[in-house]
């Protein structure tokens, strides 16, 4: 069974397709805290996980240049995430507050525009191309290739995924801490109720929207590095290339809903990565060129039956 | 007679949304320790108010004092901190958070205390202690107006608004709602209630006003009102 099944299934598509997942899941926190917070459709969000992920990479040649040796990916993010929260609060500060009480579409065309604003920044700065991340082939983690293979089921998982995946789970713990059991995440999760009763109440508002700007900018750039960290490359339209699949994954969780954006996100990165199996025959299911096809028909099948999502979120 | 202590008043105010004007001159009073009604048909302004108390809408002219200060044109957000707490008609109480998040939600301006006050909510709502962990919008419609209630009470309110408490519910937690508004008031909180149940809501109340079309038409103490013939036949659907 495992010979024949297992080996190839675990090792090229779940695992590939949990990773995926994991990163998805990630992004599309943000899509969904935007929306249930501040009510509206980041377009920009992608950008911002892209731009964090140039700003890994800057840090990772600086170390090189400096230390002479290159950081891991994890660390040089660090200080790539607070320069992009800056950037995040920034953006939010000048160009969406002040529509805060506008029409909904227009902060959305706000936030369309700020997309090609920061893309075509990055392309300035950076140039249009695409740029290696880390170089060299990944190998698969040792310990975990032995310790499996002493079970005869042989796991051969990259490091880079072990951290991609141990990562999100940290992060999902902290950000579920944070909404359940910390002041200011149950106020994010009040102001999603009711943006109205929260002003009531007494809440400071604003303070919960910049709240939202910082985890959902953390989780985005965690995402870009992720990505970068799993694909080993970067360019300028990484970002806008997430955009559907992250936006797919937050209506399928349910809109507002962060663990539905969670539990969204693995069942698209699963579903994009299953459907190049070879479930029947020997050839792929569907050509992996057609993977971003997957994410879409999902949102539009979403959308037809069941707009409120898995986790009953907002419709409008 | 100049023992009596005002706490708020409202005076010739016009207010309204955008262009439309729905307060032409309202005057008002809330003294220390009473319980004020605003009554009055469909349509009167009841409820503009309260809006215009808490900086909701467009304040044309006139004043607002709390404790003799003008509040007129100060953003909702410090009104509240001003010691004004508020439970609207609806939409009252965040339904995903659960009945104590509610209340904690309740105490953001003056965390200090949460613990003590939320011990005191238990003991004036004993049915919330039980559904402390459920999430608000599990509960009833006259159970979510007691959590609403208390989640505006986590506060050391000065004055507590209630627009129209009682709407919606069975009699039976109408009675309640009423007579919790007695308790809540008993332990020294002034309240101005809008209410659409008229007669018992006089029964309630130290003064009441009767608003219609946006003027202040009379005004006395809840058993002069209830008393008033004119009054009778006009507002509580008396037929003599």
């Amino acid at each position: 069974m495992w010979e024949n099944f297992g080996f190839e299934f675990v090792n090229y598509y779940f695992i590939p397709g949990l990773v995926l997942g994991c990163i998805y899941a990630l992004g599309a926190i943000g899509i969904t805290l935007t929306f249930g917070i501040l009510r509206f459709a980041n377009f920009a969000h992608g950008e911002i996980m892209m731009t964090g992920a140039f700003l890994t990479w800057t840090f990772l040649e600086i170390s090189n240049i400096f230390l002479g040796f290159y950081m891991h990916p994890l660390i040089a993010c660090t200080p790539a995430i607070f320069i992009a929260i800056f950037l995040a609060l920034s953006v939010d500060r000048y160009f969406y507050k002040p529509f805060r009480d506008s029409p909904t579409i227009i902060i959305v065309m706000a936030s369309f525009g700020m997309m090609l604003i920061i893309r075509s920044l990055v392309q300035v700065i950076w140039g249009p191309n695409q740029i290696t991340f880390v170089k060299g082939i990944a190998k698969p983690n040792s310990y975990l290739k032995d310790f499996s293979s002493s079970m005869d089921m042989m796991l051969l998982v990259p490091s880079k995924h072990l951290f991609i995946i141990l990562g999100t789970i940290i992060i999902m713990l902290a950000f579920n801490y944070m909404l359940t059991s910390t002041r200011i995440g149950k106020a994010m999760r009040a102001v999603s109720d009711s943006p109205d009763l929260a002003k009531v109440t007494g809440i400071d508002v604003e303070q919960v929207i910049r709240a939202t700007w910082i985890v959902g900018g953390f989780c985005a750039v965690m995402a870009g590095v992720f990505m970068a960290m799993d694909t080993q490359f970067i360019m300028s339209t990484m970002g806008f290339r997430m955009l559907l699949p992250m936006f797919a994954a937050a209506i399928l969780g349910g809109i507002g809903r962060p663990f539905g954006a969670v539990l969204g996100g693995l069942v698209i990165g699963f579903a994009e990565e299953l459907s190049a199996y070879p479930w029947f025959g020997n050839g792929p299911l569907l050509s992996p060129g057609y993977k971003s096809g997957v994410a879409f028909s999902i949102l539009v099948l979403m959308l037809v039956f069941r707009p409120s999502g898995i986790l009953k979120g907002r419709v409008f | 007679m100049s023992s009596i202590k005002s706490i708020m008043t409202v005076k010739d105010l016009f207010a309204g949304y955008g262009e439309t004007e729905i307060l032409h001159g309202i005057n008002i009073s809330v003294n220390d320790g009473e319980i004020v009604s605003i009554i009055g048909p469909n349509g009167a302004g009841k409820s503009t108010v309260l809006k215009a108390i808490l900086s909701q809408i467009k304040i044309n002219q006139g004043s607002i004092n709390l404790l003799g200060k003008n509040i007129v044109s100060i953003p909702t957000s410090q009104i509240i901190t001003k010691g004004i707490s508020y439970v609207p008609q609806t939409n009252n109480v965040f339904v995903s958070l659960s009945v104590e998040e509610n209340l904690e939600m309740g105490a953001w301006v003056n965390p200090n205390n949460t613990q003590v006050k939320l011990q005191e909510m238990y003991e004036l709502f004993p049915d919330l202690g039980e559904k402390r962990k459920q999430p608000a919008g599990s509960l009833s419609g006259g159970q979510r107006q007691m959590v609403a209630m208390a989640k505006s009470l986590m506060v050391d309110a000065k004055i507590l608004l209630l627009d129209e408490p009682t709407a919606g519910l069975s009699p039976k937690y109408r009675s309640e709602i009423f007579s919790t508004v007695r308790k809540i008031n008993g332990s020294g909180v002034p309240i101005l209630m809008v209410e659409q149940n008229a007669k018992q809501a006089l029964g309630v109340s130290d003064r009441a006003y009767i608003l219609v079309d946006g003027f202040n038409r009379y005004d006395g103490t809840g058993d002069e009102l209830l008393k008033d013939k004119e009054v009778a036949r006009m507002f509580l659907g008396s037929r003599d």
